[in-house]
C-alpha cells in the first residue's frame, strides 16, 4: 500500500484500498461511501475533533467493511456464488468438502448408474420417453440438496415434488398412443427442471432474486453441457473408431452405456461447473448473449421474409410452423438470458433496441403462427394442434408483456430491468401449470386415453 | 432506549423515501435526517444505507444521479420516482395497522401492565 498514512488522504486511501479488494462491491459504490466518509469527517473537525479522530469515528460510524460488502455484494450481483464467497471468511472443512469437485463425480456415478436401472425390468421405448428426465435429473436434485443443504422440511418437499412429478409422467398407459406418448415425453421435462430450479433456488424460490438465480443457473448449465456434449462426441467417435480399426463392434456398447451414462454424469458436473467456474462463464454471458440476440433478429427477418414470400400465410406447411415455435421458444430463452447478464446499472443501448427487434419479430411470427393454427382447428381439435395453439397463446402474452417493457427500458422508466425481471421470473410457474395440463387434463379431454 | 435490529431494518426503507419525499438528497444529508426526525434514538450503521439505496433503485422507486458536492467532490444524488411515492402510501397503511393494533392491544392491558409496577409501565 503506498501513500502516507499520517495525512487524512493517506488514511483513505488505505481504507479505500481494502474496501476495493472485497467481492461485491465496486469503485462507484466505494467512491459514494468515500464521500460519505469525508462529508462526515468535515462535520467532526468542524466541531472540533482532530483530522485522526474524526476519520476513527466516521469509520466507525460507517460499520465493518464485512458488513458493507456482504450488503452490497447481496444488492449488485444477487448472485449465491459470491454470497458463499463472502460467507467463506471463516471456511470450514465440511463446506470444502462440499464445493469439491470429488463429491461432484461421486453424484456423477449415481447419476451414471440410475439411467440403467430400468434395464433391469427391461424397460422399453415408452417407459424411456416419459421418464428419461427424471432419471436423468435425480442425481443433479440430490447434488444441489446436498450442496447446499436447506434443512429436512425443504428436502422432504422437493422429494415430495419430484415424486409427484414421476406420477403424473406415468399416470395413463401410453403404450399406444403415439401423439399423446410424445406431448408427455415433451412435457415431463419442463416439471422435472422446475424442480432442479427450487432445489437450486432453496427457500429463495419464491423470491424474484431467487428465481432469477436459477434461470441464470439454467443458462449457463446449458453452456457447460453443450461444451461436454463436444468433448463427450469426440470421445464417442475416437472409441467407435478405435473398436472398429480393431474389428470389434462398440455399438451396442456406445449407445446402451456410453452415452446415456455418461450424458447423466455430464448434467450433475456442469452443475458443479456452473457453481466452481463460476467467474468464468460470468464473463461470457454477457458475450453470449450478445452475439446472438442480433444473429437470432436477423433470423427472424429472414424467416419473416420466407412465409411472406410464400405467400400462403394462413397455410403454411406443418414443418414451417413448427419451426416458428421452436424460434420463439428460443426468443424467450434469449430474452431470459440476456438479461441474466445484465448488469443492473446498465443504460439502455443499442443492444436493448435489438432485443425489442427480436422481440417484436417473433412477436409477428407468432401471430402468422396463431392464424395458420386456428385454419386448422376447422379440421377437428387434435392433441397436436391443441398443444401447439396454447403454446403460441402463452408466448404471445410473454413477448407482448416484453415488448412493452423493453419499451420502458428503453425510454429509461425506472426499475424497468427489475419489471421485467418480475415478469419473467412469475411465468416459470405458469409453464409449470401449462405441462401440467397438456400430461393430465388434455388427453382424458380429447378422450385419447 | 435501545430500537432492536429487526425494527430498524424494517423501518429503514420506508423512512428513506419518505425523507427524499421531501426533496433530493445524499447519503450522509439522509443519515442526519434520520437522526434528526428520530430525536437520536435510531441508530443506523452508516454503511448499510447504500446498498439500501440502491436496492431502492433497482425496484424504480427512486433514481440517481451523480453531481457534484459545494466543495467539487463527486457525490450522487437521489430522488424519489413515481413508484416511490405509491410505495410511501403503501408502507403509510401497513404501519398505521401495525401501530393501530399495538395500541388498542395496549389499551387493553393497561391496567395489568400498570399493576406490574414501576418496571412493567408504558413509558
Amino acid at each position: 500500500m503506498t501513500g502516507d498514512t499520517t495525512t487524512l488522504d493517506g488514511q483513505i486511501a488505505l481504507w479505500r484500498g481494502h474496501l476495493e479488494r472485497r467481492a461485491g462491491v465496486d469503485g462507484p459504490d466505494v467512491d459514494e461511501l468515500e464521500d460519505h466518509l469525508r462529508g462526515h469527517i468535515e462535520a467532526l473537525t468542524a466541531s472540533g475533533l482532530s483530522e485522526d479522530e474524526a476519520f476513527l469515528v466516521a469509520v466507525k460510524r460507517l460499520g465493518s467493511q464485512d458488513a458493507i460488502a456482504h450488503e452490497f455484494a447481496q444488492e449488485n450481483s444477487k448472485r449465491l456464488w459470491k454470497q458463499l464467497v463472502l460467507g467463506a471468511d471463516v471456511p470450514s472443512r465440511r463446506a470444502d468438502a462440499r464445493a469439491g469437485g470429488l463429491a461432484a463425480v461421486a453424484f456423477g456415478v449415481l447419476g451414471g448408474l440410475l439411467v440403467q436401472v430400468p434395464r433391469l425390468w427391461d424397460a422399453d421405448e415408452s417407459f424411456y420417453a416419459p421418464n428419461v428426465s427424471l432419471l436423468g435429473f435425480a442425481a443433479l436434485i440430490a447434488y444441489l440438496l446436498w450442496r447446499r443443504p436447506q434443512g429436512r422440511g425443504f428436502t422432504v418437499a422437493v422429494a415430495g415434488l419430484f415424486a409427484a412429478v414421476a406420477v403424473v409422467a406415468n399416470l395413463y398407459p401410453l403404450g399406444d398412443q403415439g401423439d399423446v406418448l410424445a406431448i408427455t415425453s415433451l412435457h415431463v421435462p419442463i416439471l422435472t427442471w422446475l424442480v432442479v430450479c427450487v432445489a437450486y433456488a432453496g427457500h429463495r424460490w419464491r423470491s424474484v432474486d431467487g428465481r432469477m438465480d436459477a434461470v441464470r443457473f439454467t443458462g449457463e448449465w446449458v453452456i457447460y453441457m453443450a461444451l461436454l456434449a463436444a468433448g463427450g462426441g469426440a470421445l464417442v467417435a475416437v472409441t467407435l473408431a478405435v473398436s472398429s480399426a480393431a474389428g470389434v463392434d462398440a455399438e451396442t456398447f456406445v449407445t446402451g452405456w456410453l452415452v446415456p451414462c455418461g450424458a447423466a454424469g455430464a448434467v450433475v458436473i456442469a452443475a458443479w461447473l456452473v457453481d466452481s467456474k463460476q467467474s468464468v462463464i460470468e464473463n461470457m454471458a454477457p458475450v453470449l448473449a450478445r452475439v446472438f440476440t442480433p444473429l437470432f433478429a436477423l433470423t427472424f427477418v429472414a424467416l419473416l421474409a420466407v412465409v411472406v414470400l410464400s405467400g400462403e400465410i394462413a397455410t403454411l406447411d406443418r414443418e414451417v410452423l413448427l419451426v416458428c415455435d421452436a424460434v420463439l421458444i428460443i426468443a424467450v430463452g434469449l430474452v431470459l438470458y440476456s438479461l441474466t447478464a445484465r448488469p443492473d446499472d446498465a443504460v439502455a443501448g443499442w443492444f436493448e433496441r435489438t432485443q425489442l427487434a427480436l422481440v417484436g419479430g417473433a412477436l409477428v411470427l407468432d401471430a402468422i403462427a396463431l392464424v395458420n393454427i386456428v385454419g386448422r382447428l376447422d379440421d377437428g381439435w387434435t392433441i397436436n394442434r391443441t398443444v401447439v395453439l396454447a403454446i403460441n397463446v402463452i408466448l404471445l402474452v410473454n413477448l407482448a408483456v416484453t415488448a412493452w417493457l423493453l419499451t420502458r427500458l428503453l425510454r429509461g422508466r425506472p426499475g424497468a430491468a427489475h419489471a421485467l425481471e418480475r415478469w419473467q421470473t412469475a411465468l416459470l410457474p405458469v409453464y409449470g401449470a401449462w405441462a401440467l395440463v397438456a400430461i393430465v387434463v388434455l388427453p382424458p379431454a380429447l378422450g385419447l386415453v | 432506549m435501545d430500537i432492536p435490529k429487526d425494527l430498524v431494518a424494517a423501518s429503514a426503507a420506508p423512512l428513506v423515501l419518505s425523507i427524499l419525499a421531501e426533496g433530493d438528497s445524499y447519503g450522509y444529508a439522509i443519515i442526519k435526517r434520520v437522526a434528526e426526525l428520530s430525536e437520536g434514538e435510531l441508530e443506523w450503521t452508516d454503511g448499510l444505507l447504500y446498498p439500501l439505496l440502491h436496492r431502492l433503485e433497482r425496484q424504480g422507486l427512486v433514481e440517481s444521479r451523480w453531481g457534484a458536492s459545494e466543495t467539487g467532490r463527486r457525490r450522487k444524488y437521489y430522488a424519489l420516482t413515481d413508484g416511490g411515492r405509491s410505495a410511501i402510501a403503501e408502507h403509510r397503511a401497513q404501519w398505521a395497522a401495525v401501530s393501530a393494533a399495538l395500541e388498542s392491544a395496549w389499551e387493553r392491558a393497561r391496567m395489568r401492565i400498570a399493576d406490574a409496577g414501576p418496571t412493567g409501565a408504558l413509558a
